[in-house]
Parts: structure tokens; sequence; C-alpha cells
């Protein structure tokens, strides 16, 4: 006997559980591919998932086999040119006719990568785990800032401007025809008799005057109902419904001065494009201003911020003075959430770097939900990072790191981002 | 008789897509040929699933219910990532050495596929499974499901009580074992979840025990053996790695040792299938060709029907040659099915060659040669026994002798006269279990020292371990707690230390 189960509909996913495993386990490389493939992308190419590759000998579930080497006679098929005896150059490479010495690594992969693919989901998780925007909660909580006037059906009350004709039109014939049907049917019925009575009486007949008087009467009194009256007056009614703020702009600028080598500008490169990233997850629309400065702050596309060369000396505060110019110009309307990342090798002309402080307390940090300074520098802190450590402690949404090199920007990121707890 | 005769002449209906009741029907039309050819099965278990469940049963190495460890979620996306790209062909069935056997078909598969897999599965390997010594002797297809069963809930509930992470790190070390966790020549006791069950506490703490007893050092005793000539351990050298380690280990906890166990088991069952691939393969191509054949002459099946068979069945059994840039060896299913044909062409139709070679075959019954051939080999065995000349000829089959201090390849033998019985010796050895993997033995501990562990890798034509072998080596440390040494014993006689992974784990470090 036999017995057929139809299992097709059963604990789909069985391999989910493995495939979590997995992902946590390799959790680190993960990140490195993720991170590497990231330079590659465009700022704002983030909507695919990604193809990861992980070294195929970091995944190994290594066993005792055999290697190459010693003796190894083995079977082949499809003999075409060989007799007993013969002797054969070796292969090159082991690759076309597969006679190549030992057969212990018959195993598939072989030494190539492990490569697989990432939906966009499990790659954006990736960064933000247990990341989230600092302020973000308040932000969406507490500062609604724009409402949107909404359709809301109809109300009895309102402004005239707000009169809905058509409701109200259809009110008022609706009124007339209820409050005029009494009278309608006795008139009806009046006209009837008439009718009747003057097939076969005169038209000067009293009867026939009585019933003329009272249909008389009752015309007037259907035309006395109102053809429209308060009572029928419909308003379109609208009510304010709070908008999200779904845009931000995000200000990046950059010291590009002869001290800004290429190095420091990948690295600081990378903080933008996170930073980017990580925005992109919660707002719809962002908008980008790249700001970068020498002696003198030049506002500036994607391309040039990041790849056209200058040199000089570096006067910071020219990039902060034009980033609250574009801010009180552009951004300051309450529909914006204002971030701003500068990164810089901290060395600022000296008497420069207390008005930068100012500025920065005065103009710019009560206009925006979170600004971050990266310091990339191999040494010791410089000038810029001496002023602004005094404005640590007392703005909350005022971050700054000190990054050495490519390595640690990631580490940095999720550091400036840590999840804040309430 | 006749309106039976009359209603057999009527072919089964041979749509594209298969539904429940045409299942049915084929299945129990290829019932009634199997039985006629008498193939003993167990009764069998049809269950429809879909790629993707194909896909998961795939990955925990093709086993209805496992535990969970990443190496199966890689290997899923591995699959995975090759279906999706159209690479790779998902394998139109699994089949499971059960009681009752589970097949599984893939809801893909069209009716005259899932006809195909049915003879092919549900009566080719069932039957093999059924009759084989090596899996009546080694698994226990009435216990396999519950005992993994087991095992899986063993290990959540060791998760749960010590962390996955703990759990996986074992898991991978005792993975990085199991091809040497197999008793190749003893006979590993039945499984039976009840028994497992019951006994596993019972084990734990007596296994726990003798370890402690093992370990004990007394003072005294200590000054006094110092005289005496070391007592050897273990006394002979054993061939199990795992099954030592689980023993022995000084400082597992019983739920370790019952993991190491656990894997060392599931290792263990699925030994036989990688000593039978060739016959076994065969064996299934064999039957699914002869029963769709019978089912065919008899007028059940449709032209449209063969002609889809035909084509699914030459490519299974197509042998590349070696010069083809898709030769990966040789295909087990050409193989095997080539050999069964071959055997009973020798016992219908032999020639006088066959008379030389198979005197005691050429002109037997062929049901009765194919069981005991079927019953009592392993592949190794079975190509030393029943590899005919033709089949060398066919695949016009050469061996070649690959010596690492020669600077070229030499042709040691092929398909002529002179060559057969050497052609069939090598390729015997080819699949040999024994030759194809290195020698390894637990060779000696030091009881009285530093508790090192040394293992010996019995060199075998100077072929050495391969990279990983010190990756291997490091996990074996994790198990054991105490450095581990791997020699080589080279076949002049020589020892040689080739990796040492010191390791000094005690109790304390761990608190």
């Amino acid at each position: 006997m036999v017995r057929i189960i139809d299992r097709r509909f059963d604990s789909r996913n069985k391999s989910a559980v493995n495939r979590q495993r997995f992902m946590r386990r390799f959790k680190n490389q993960i990140r490195e591919a993720v991170a590497d493939a990231i330079s590659g992308r465009s700022i704002k190419d983030l909507d695919n998932g990604e193809s990861v590759s992980i070294p195929a000998k970091d995944l190994s579930e290594p066993q005792f086999h055999h290697g190459r080497g010693g003796i190894w006679e083995t079977v082949f098929t499809g003999n075409d040119q060989f007799s007993s005896g013969d002797l054969i150059n070796r292969p090159q490479g082991g690759g076309a006719g597969g006679t190549g010495k030992g057969k212990a690594s018959n195993e598939g992969e072989g030494e190539d990568d492990f490569v697989f693919n990432l939906s966009r989901e499990e790659f954006l998780d990736v960064f933000f785990d247990d990341l989230a925007l600092p302020n973000l909660v308040k932000t969406q909580l507490a500062r609604i800032h724009e409402y949107k006037s909404q359709r809301a059906g109809f109300t009895n009350d309102g402004t005239p401007a707000n009169i809905n004709v058509v409701r109200s039109l259809r009110g008022a014939l609706g009124r007339r025809l209820a409050l005029a049907s009494p009278y309608q049917g006795r008139l009806r019925e009046l006209q009837k008799e008439l009718e009747a009575l003057l097939e076969t009486s005169p038209p000067d007949d009293p009867e026939v005057l009585r019933l003329k008087d009272e249909i008389g009467i009752l015309r007037a009194k259907i035309e006395a109902i109102p053809f429209i009256d308060t009572f029928d007056l419909r308003y379109n009614n609208r009510v304010k419904v709070p908008k999200p703020t779904t845009q931000a702009v995000m200000f990046c600028i950059m010291d590009v001065s002869g001290s800004m080598d290429e190095d420091k500008k990948a690295t600081a490169k990378r903080f933008f494009m996170l930073l980017y990233l990580f925005l992109t997850r919660t707002y719809e629309h962002i908008e980008v201003v790249f700001i970068r400065h020498h002696t003198v702050a030049k506002e500036v596309n994607e391309e040039d911020f990041f790849h056209s060369r200058e040199s000089g000396g570096t006067v910071v505060s020219s990039a902060l003075e034009m980033m609250k110019d574009i801010l009180h110009a552009r951004y300051l309307n309450g529909a914006w959430n204002v971030y701003g990342a500068q990164a810089s090798d901290g060395d600022n002309w000296e008497n420069d770097s207390p008005h930068c402080r100012e500025l920065l307390a005065n103009a710019i940090l009560p206009f925006v939900q979170y600004f971050a300074y990266i310091e990339i520098t191999p040494g010791e802190p410089q000038n810029l990072w001496r002023e602004y450590e005094k404005l640590n402690g007392a703005h909350p949404n005022f971050a700054m790191q000190h990054i050495e090199g490519l390595p640690d920007i990631y580490p940095v990121f999720r550091e400036l981002f840590k999840k804040k707890l309430a | 008789m006749s309106a039976k005769r009359q209603k057999r002449r009527h072919p089964l209906p041979a749509p594209g897509e298969w539904t429940f009741e045409l299942i049915e029907a084929y299945h129990a039309e290829i019932d009634r040929v199997a039985r006629e050819y008498g193939l003993d099965t167990y009764p069998t278990q049809i269950e429809l699933i879909t790629s993707e469940q194909m896909m998961d049963a795939y990955s925990s190495v093709g086993m209805p219910v496992n535990y969970h460890h990443w190496s199966f979620g890689k290997s899923f996306l591995h699959t995975e990532k090759g279906y999706r790209r159209g690479q790779m062909g998902l394998a139109y069935e699994i089949v499971i050495n059960s009681n009752p056997c589970i097949a599984y078909l893939m809801e893909e598969n069209t009716m005259t596929m899932q006809a195909l897999v049915i003879a092919h599965a549900a009566y080719g390997h069932n039957s093999f499974f059924k009759g084989n010594y090596l899996f009546k002797q080694w698994t226990n297809a009435d216990a396999i499901i519950d005992y993994l069963i087991f095992a899986r809930n063993y290990l959540t509930e060791c998760e749960e009580r010590y962390g996955e992470e703990e759990v996986e790190l074992l898991l991978d070390s005792c993975h990085a074992l199991m091809n040497v966790g197999v008793d190749r020549y003893k006979r590993p006791a039945k499984l039976s979840l009840s028994k497992e069950l019951t006994r596993q506490r019972e084990r734990a703490e007596y296994l726990q025990s003798q370890v402690n007893d093992l370990w004990r050092t007394l003072p005294a005793q200590q000054v006094k053996t110092q005289t005496v000539e070391a007592r050897r351990f273990p006394p002979e050298p054993q061939e199990n790695l795992l099954y030592f380690i689980e023993k022995n280990a000084p400082l597992l906890e019983p739920w370790q040792r019952e993991v190491v166990r656990i894997v060392r088991k599931v290792g263990q069952y699925f030994f036989p299938q990688r000593q039978t691939q060739v016959m076994n393969e065969g064996w299934a191509t064999y039957w699914h060709y002869t029963l769709i054949n019978t089912l065919y002459d008899e007028g059940l099946l449709t032209d449209s029907f063969m002609m889809e068979f035909l084509h699914s069945h030459t490519n299974v059994v197509y042998q590349p040659a070696y010069s083809e840039p898709w030769y990966r060896g040789l295909n087990p299913y050409a193989l095997g099915f080539a050999m069964w044909q071959d055997i009973r062409r020798i016992c219908e139709n032999p020639t006088d060659e066959d008379r030389y070679w198979f005197p005691d075959m050429a002109g037997s019954n062929w049901r009765e040669t194919f069981d005991f051939a079927m019953r009592n080999f392993k592949d190794e065995s079975f190509i030393a026994q029943f590899l005919s000349p033709k089949i060398m000829r066919d695949f016009r089959l050469f061996a070649i002798l690959d010596d690492d201090k020669e600077a070229k390849l030499k042709v040691s033998a092929i398909h002529d006269e002179a060559g057969y019985r050497k052609v069939r010796e090598i390729m015997s050895d080819n699949y040999n279990l024994g030759s194809r993997e290195p020698n390894l033995q637990v060779w000696n501990v030091d009881l009285r020292g530093d508790r090192s562990l040394t293992l010996r890798h019995q060199a075998y034509l100077r072929r050495p371990l391969n990279g990983e072998a010190d990756e291997v080596l490091k996990h074996v440390a994790r198990l054991w707690g105490f450095a581990v040494r791997m020699e080589v014993a080279h076949e002049d006689g020589r020892i040689e230390l080739l990796h040492e992974c010191r390791q000094d784990r005690r109790r304390a470090d761990k608190d």
C-alpha cells in the first residue's frame, strides 16, 4: 500500500533558521563586503540588494582529505589515443582533460569565493541593525511642523465660502417635496373633482367656484414654501491632518585644503555615503548640499566635491558661514530635517577656530537635527577639535569623532549614531 | 481474462500535468511489475513537495528533519543560487533510507518524470536499502527519523541551556571530524528513540564517571609509575576519532559528549551511501528503465510518454570522455547502469569471453545473480567482481599513473587483453574509501604528562594530507582540550611531526 502525502503547503522556509544562522555567523564578512560594495556605488544607488562574496577560505568546513602529491592511479573513460606504457605530459593547471593529479579536491566549490545575494532589506539591515537616528523619535512625535488640510465630508455650519451648492440645493429640493406633499395630494383630489363637476355642471356653478377657490389657496400655500432655507445649507468640511516631514537635507562639509590628502578624502567620502544611506532609510526625499572649503567655501556638485583638487590654507568658518546662509535661505521653512556632517583634518587657522565654535553653537546647532564632526588625522587632535570639544556636552545633537584611517570608519559610524537610550 | 487484457491495451493517460489520481494509478502499475520481478521493498511513502522544499531537503543533507546549523544555510544559499540562475537543475527526487521509505517528488515534474522517479526511488533505491548488507548492517531504517527528531530536540534544548554560540562551535568541530568519525569494521548498536531517551541521561553520568576515573591522578601512584613502563593509551590505535573523543576527552561536559555522539551517528548513517554510489544509482537506474519498459511492452504507456522518459534517461546515463570539458569523472549512474545491464546479458546471453571470465555467472538465473550481487557487495568489491571486459571496452577505460616524482604521467593499462585485470584492480581501488581517504588513527595519549593527544596518519603511496589538516587539528584540540599533534608515518618507517596545536583549556578557564 502506498501513502501519497501532499507536503507542498506545510513548513515552507524550513531553511530560514539555517539562513539566519549563516548570516549571523558571517556577519563580519558580510559587513565588510557590504561596505566595500558601497564605495563602488553612486551615493544615490541604494535601492538594490547586493551580491556579497565571502572568501571561500573563511567559509570552509575543513576535513581531513588527501592533498596533492604522492602516487595516484586513476581510471578514466573514453580512451582515444593511448596504449599501455605511453608517457604523457602533465596537463597544465589540471584543467582540460581532468587528468590532473589527485582527485581529493573534487568538491565543486573549489577556490572561488562564495557568492550569494542579499535582498535590499538584508543589505540595509546589515548597516542599521541596531542604529537609530538621533532625535528622530522627537521629530516624529513632538515636532510636527506641517499640517495638511484634507476633505472630511460635509457639515451643517461653516463660512459662506465653503457652501456646497449641489448638496445645499439637493437638500432644499427634498425639503420642498416633503413639506408640499400633503397639499399636493389634496390639490390633485380637488382638481379631479373639479373636472368631474365641469362635465355635468356649468362653469359658474357655486360648487365649481368653491373648488376653484380652495385650489387657489392650496397653490398659494405650496408657493409659500421657501425655495431655500438656512436649514438646507451644507458646507464643505476640511480637517487638518498632521503631515509627517519626510524630507531631509544633508550638508556635507569637507576640507579640501592642502593638508587633506587623497586618503583622508576617501575616508571622508565613506563617511558621507554612510550618512546618506542612513538618511534614505528614514526620509523619502533627501537633498544633499556639498560645501567644500579651503580658505573660501564653495557650493559644488557631487563630482567636484569628491574629485576636484584644490590646495591652500584652511578657514573652516567660511564653510560654516556658507552652510548658515544656505540653511536660512532654503531650508528653514519647517519642512526640512537638517543634518550636518563635517570632515576635516582639524588643521585650521588658529584664530578661526573659536569663531567656528560660535557659529556652530549660535547659528547652526539650534536648527539642525544632528551635526557630526569627524576629524581625520593620524596623530594628536588639532586645534579645531579642541574648540569643538567645548560644544560637546552642551549640545546633545552634536557629535564628534576622531578617525585614523579607513578601517576605523565603520565603527565610528556606529559610534556616532548609536541608539541613544531615552 | 480477455476483458482484463483489453483493459490493459488502453494506455494510461499521459498529460504533462500530474494529478494525485494519476500518480496513484501509475504507482499501482509500477508496483505490480516490480512485484513480478520480485523486488523486495519497504512500504513506500510518496511526498509531493515544492522546489523550495527540495532545496531545503538538499541542504539538510537530504533528511526531512535535522538540527540547525549555519553550514546547512550555506548549502541552501549555494543550491538556491545555482537553481535561480539555471546553472543547475534540482535532482528530480530525494529518497530516504527509512521504513517506510520516503520518496520526495517535486511539484514541477511532469507526469512522466513522476513515474520515472517512483520507479527509480521508491522501487530501485528502496529495494537496495532494504537488501544491501551495508545498509542492513550500518543503518536502521526503522529508527532514523525518530533519531533525527530526538537529535534536533536535544540540540535545541542544549542551545537554550548553553547558548547557540557554544553549540555551534561544538558542532563545527564535530562536523570537521565527521568523516573520521565512523566505524569502518565494527557494527554500531541499533538506534531506537525510546532507548536513546531513557539511556541518554544514564550514559551521560556513567561516561563522566569513567572519564574522571581515567584522569584521576593520585600522588602515590604517580611516584610508582615513574619506574613502571608507562601504560599505553589507547592500548590499540583507534580509527574512530569522534568515538574516541566522546568516550575519552577529559574536559567535555556530558551534554557535549551527547552532541559528539549525535554527529557521529548521523555520519555513520551516511557511511554506506558513500560506499555504494555506483551500485546503488546503477541499480535504481536499471530498475526504472526495466520497469517502465515492461509497462510500455504491456501497452500501458503512450509513445509520447516513452519519448520523454528516454530523453531523461539518456541524460542521466550520459558519460563524457576524459577529453571533454564537462568530464567530471565516471558517472556512477552510467557505470552502474551499464554494469547491471551487462550482468543480465552475461546471465542470459553469455559469450565465450564471458564464460571464461565469469564461469559461475554465465548462463545462471539473472534474478538470482542480481539479488546476490545487490545484497553482498559494495562499489569496491562490486567492480572487482563484476566489471567485465566488455564494459571496459565500451567505456574505453584506461588508467593513468601519476607519480609526483616522475616528470610524466604514465598510461599504466588500457582496455586490452593485457590490461583488463589491471584496469579493474585500479578502478576497484579508486572506489575504496580506505585508500581514497587518509588513514588516520588515534595513536597515543600522554596520560602522565601533558595529556596531549597524538594522531597518526599512515601515509599510503606518499599521499600527503591536504592543507586543511591544521585547521581540522584545531577542532580536534578544541574537543580534546589539550595539545594535539599530528604525525605522519611514512611508508619507509620514518615518523614525522606534521602539525602541533597547543591548547590548555582547564575547567578553571571556563568559569
